[in-house]
């Protein structure tokens, strides 16, 4: 199966029974190949941070069945959605999320320790993704000492610790300059060509979505638009 | 996984470094003033004890004592009539009582005092309290005898004129050799007599045998005990062989409640049955002893449970706490949360740092209680120290105590959305 992701009929409801009940998403389908890099693209509202959370694990949705790298993971449990998200799903967020008064290194090994990895095999591996993004150097600071740039590098490294299935990159720019998020941006497809890696990508900026291999634009709750730019390589 | 969890606790903790200390000190304050009070307790214990013991545990007291009726009138003296020769314990009652009692009984111990006497030789002098004792008194007053020999039989029956002297007594009137001194004699003037006693023995002087007497006396005016046989006490006086008190050793293995009530009982129908105004009374020490220390126990543990209160306060402080610490942190538990981390692994995280807050205030507070118990014990002039089994179990408790707070908290942060979680600001 080629299928990284395969949802079908997604709908998302909130307050359900409630008076203000709410449907966010419409019943939306998305095929996501492996090995594709693929951009959601939308407005605020839209509905790609609820998209997100679904196919991220965090959130199930109300409708529509969600197949991740061929397993259905809409009837899994708590425990197994931990699990899952730890071992499938690299999250990198537009506010980092590093902990605090955890050095980088600590930070990387993260969700190898929940993973149950045992210690000295996690250490080398999160040094070898540090050295891979060009952390090396600062992998005993804490958060608060790297600039924004640095500390989304970790947080990338921290996303590829499990070897996961596909990377989530929810905004990874937004909070940073231009200068700084063209090098992140270089990154992913540094990542992508070289290691083959799935990434879903969501940005409100339709020029960086540009550099993706498929473009999905949501609007009010339903895609509107879908174009693929170049061919996988 | 709980080497991380103690990592990061310490690590959250030192970021905190004053809030975590204000929340300790509940817990330093709670855990310190129980042990505190149980030091104390325990010093206070042994003490009352180890002089209660020091009477003799076996013994079991028997006196002559006013009867009760029941239209007595405790404010009227007048109807309290002098003690006379049948009213007290007489020499064919005991020898009753002691085949009455044939093997649960071991002896009956008897003492008369005699008085205290200064004895003068030019400078040298010595007090003493001369006391009549037979011979199972003799063998209760554990005397350690340095040189000579206890009494004989004989010297007991026909109330001979002989002394058994403290070795205090040897140093202040021959200079401290105790070999000469037997053989010498003691004069002593009693009323406007001088009497002559053979010294057969010398024991070794102690705090106990003075009865806790000595204290605030110099040295050389310490009064010793020294002993004469029974009836050589009682021709003394000038008395007949009759006792208001009397010490009654039980046999080894026999209930002593039990015994003292038998005896007191068999006493009062056969002898005191048609007296008018006295009885028999007999209580064991070891009941007494056993009464008493359940009552210093309780009083402790009362105490304790003050101090604990204090203890509750402080829990609910490091829960307070931890409250605060999981709202301040909720973004980090959405993250772990989106990482991988199970709402086992997050409870289980934030259980550690409570537990590890009160295991660290427990351990000072343990230290500390303990310098403040010593200390009070000391002020107090007991000896004492709270038990191991105490301090450990306060440790563990502290532990326990921080699991118990912890845990809502803790289940809280593991409840949390992911999702609202990660969009907290």
């Amino acid at each position: 199966m080629n299928e990284m992701i395969s949802a079908k009929g997604i709908i998302k409801r909130f307050n359900i029974g409630a008076e203000n009940e709410l449907e966010i998403l419409h019943g939306i389908s998305l095929n996501v190949n492996k090995g594709e890099f693929v951009s959601i693209v939308g407005t605020s509202g839209s509905g790609k941070s609820t998209l997100m959370n679904i196919i991220g694990l965090l959130d199930k949705p109300t409708e529509g069945s969600y197949l991740l790298d061929g397993v259905d993971v809409c009837s899994a449990k708590d425990a197994e959605l931990s699990h899952i998200r730890n071992k499938k799903i690299g999250f990198v967020f537009q506010t980092y999320n590093l902990i605090a008064r955890t050095s980088a290194l600590s930070n990387v090994e993260l969700p190898m320790l929940y993973g149950g990895m045992k210690p000295r095999e996690r250490r080398e591996r999160a040094m070898e993704l540090l050295e891979m993004v060009d952390m090396k150097e600062r992998m005993g600071h804490n958060p608060d000492e790297l600039s924004g740039g640095q500390k989304q590098r970790v947080a990338i490294a921290r996303a590829l610790a499990n070897k996961p299935s596909i990377i989530l990159a929810d905004e990874p720019t937004g909070a940073l300059d231009s200068n700084t998020g063209r090098k992140i941006m270089d990154l992913f497809h540094k990542l992508h060509e070289e290691q083959g890696i799935t990434i879903v990508f969501i940005t409100h900026s339709p020029e960086l979505a540009t550099e993706t291999e498929r473009i999905l634009t949501l609007k009010d709750g339903i895609f509107i638009d879908e174009k693929t730019m170049r061919v996988a390589c | 996984m709980l080497r991380e969890n103690v990592k990061l606790a310490l690590l959250g903790l030192a970021a905190n470094k004053m809030r975590t200390f204000l929340t300790m000190l509940g817990i330093i304050i709670g855990i310190a003033s129980v042990i505190a009070i149980m030091t104390v307790g325990d010093a206070m214990n042994k003490s009352v004890m180890g002089s209660m013991g020091d009477m003799g545990v076996n013994n079991i007291s028997v006196y002559v004592t006013q009867k009760m009726s029941e239209n007595y009138d405790f404010s009227d003296e007048t109807m309290v009539r002098d003690m006379k020769d049948k009213d007290y314990f007489s020499e064919d009652m005991i020898n009753d009582l002691l085949k009455r009692f044939q093997g649960r009984v071991e002896g009956v111990s008897l003492s008369k005092s005699i008085g205290e006497v200064k004895i003068q030789d030019g400078k040298k002098y010595a007090n003493i309290d001369l006391n009549g004792k037979n011979a199972t008194a003799m063998k209760q007053s554990k005397l350690k005898l340095l040189e000579g020999r206890s009494f004989t039989k004989d010297e007991q029956s026909e109330g001979r004129k002989v002394v058994i002297v403290s070795d205090r007594y040897v140093k202040n009137m021959f200079g401290g050799n105790n070999r000469d001194a037997l053989g010498k004699s003691v004069e002593a003037l009693i009323g406007n007599k001088y009497y002559y006693y053979t010294i057969v023995g010398v024991y070794e002087y102690s705090e106990s045998s003075a009865g806790g007497m000595s204290a605030g006396v110099s040295q050389k005016d310490i009064r010793t005990g020294a002993y004469v046989p029974l009836n050589c006490a009682i021709k003394q006086l000038k008395e007949t062989q009759k006792y208001d008190q009397m010490e009654v050793i039980a046999a080894s293995g026999e209930n002593q409640g039990t015994l003292s009530m038998d005896i007191q009982n068999w006493l009062n129908n056969n002898y005191y049955k048609d007296n008018d105004a006295y009885e028999s009374y007999a209580y064991s020490m070891k009941e007494e002893i056993k009464y008493m220390e359940s009552m210093l126990n309780t009083q402790t543990y009362a105490f304790a449970a003050i101090g604990a209160i204090s203890l509750l306060v402080g829990g609910i402080g490091v829960m307070n706490i931890m409250i605060v610490s999981i709202t301040e942190r909720t973004r980090e538990i959405g993250t772990r949360k989106a990482l991988g981390a199970t709402n086992g692994s997050i409870r289980l995280q934030f259980i550690t740092e409570a537990v590890v807050v009160c295991l660290i205030g427990g351990i000072i507070g343990v230290i500390l209680g303990q310098i403040l118990g010593l200390v009070a014990s000391k002020m107090m002039n007991y000896s004492g120290s709270a038990s191991v089994g105490g301090i450990i179990f306060c440790v563990l408790f502290s532990m326990a105590f921080g699991v118990f707070f912890g845990y809502y908290p803790a289940n809280k942060a593991a409840k949390l959305n992911p999702i609202e979680a990660l969009r907290y600001e």
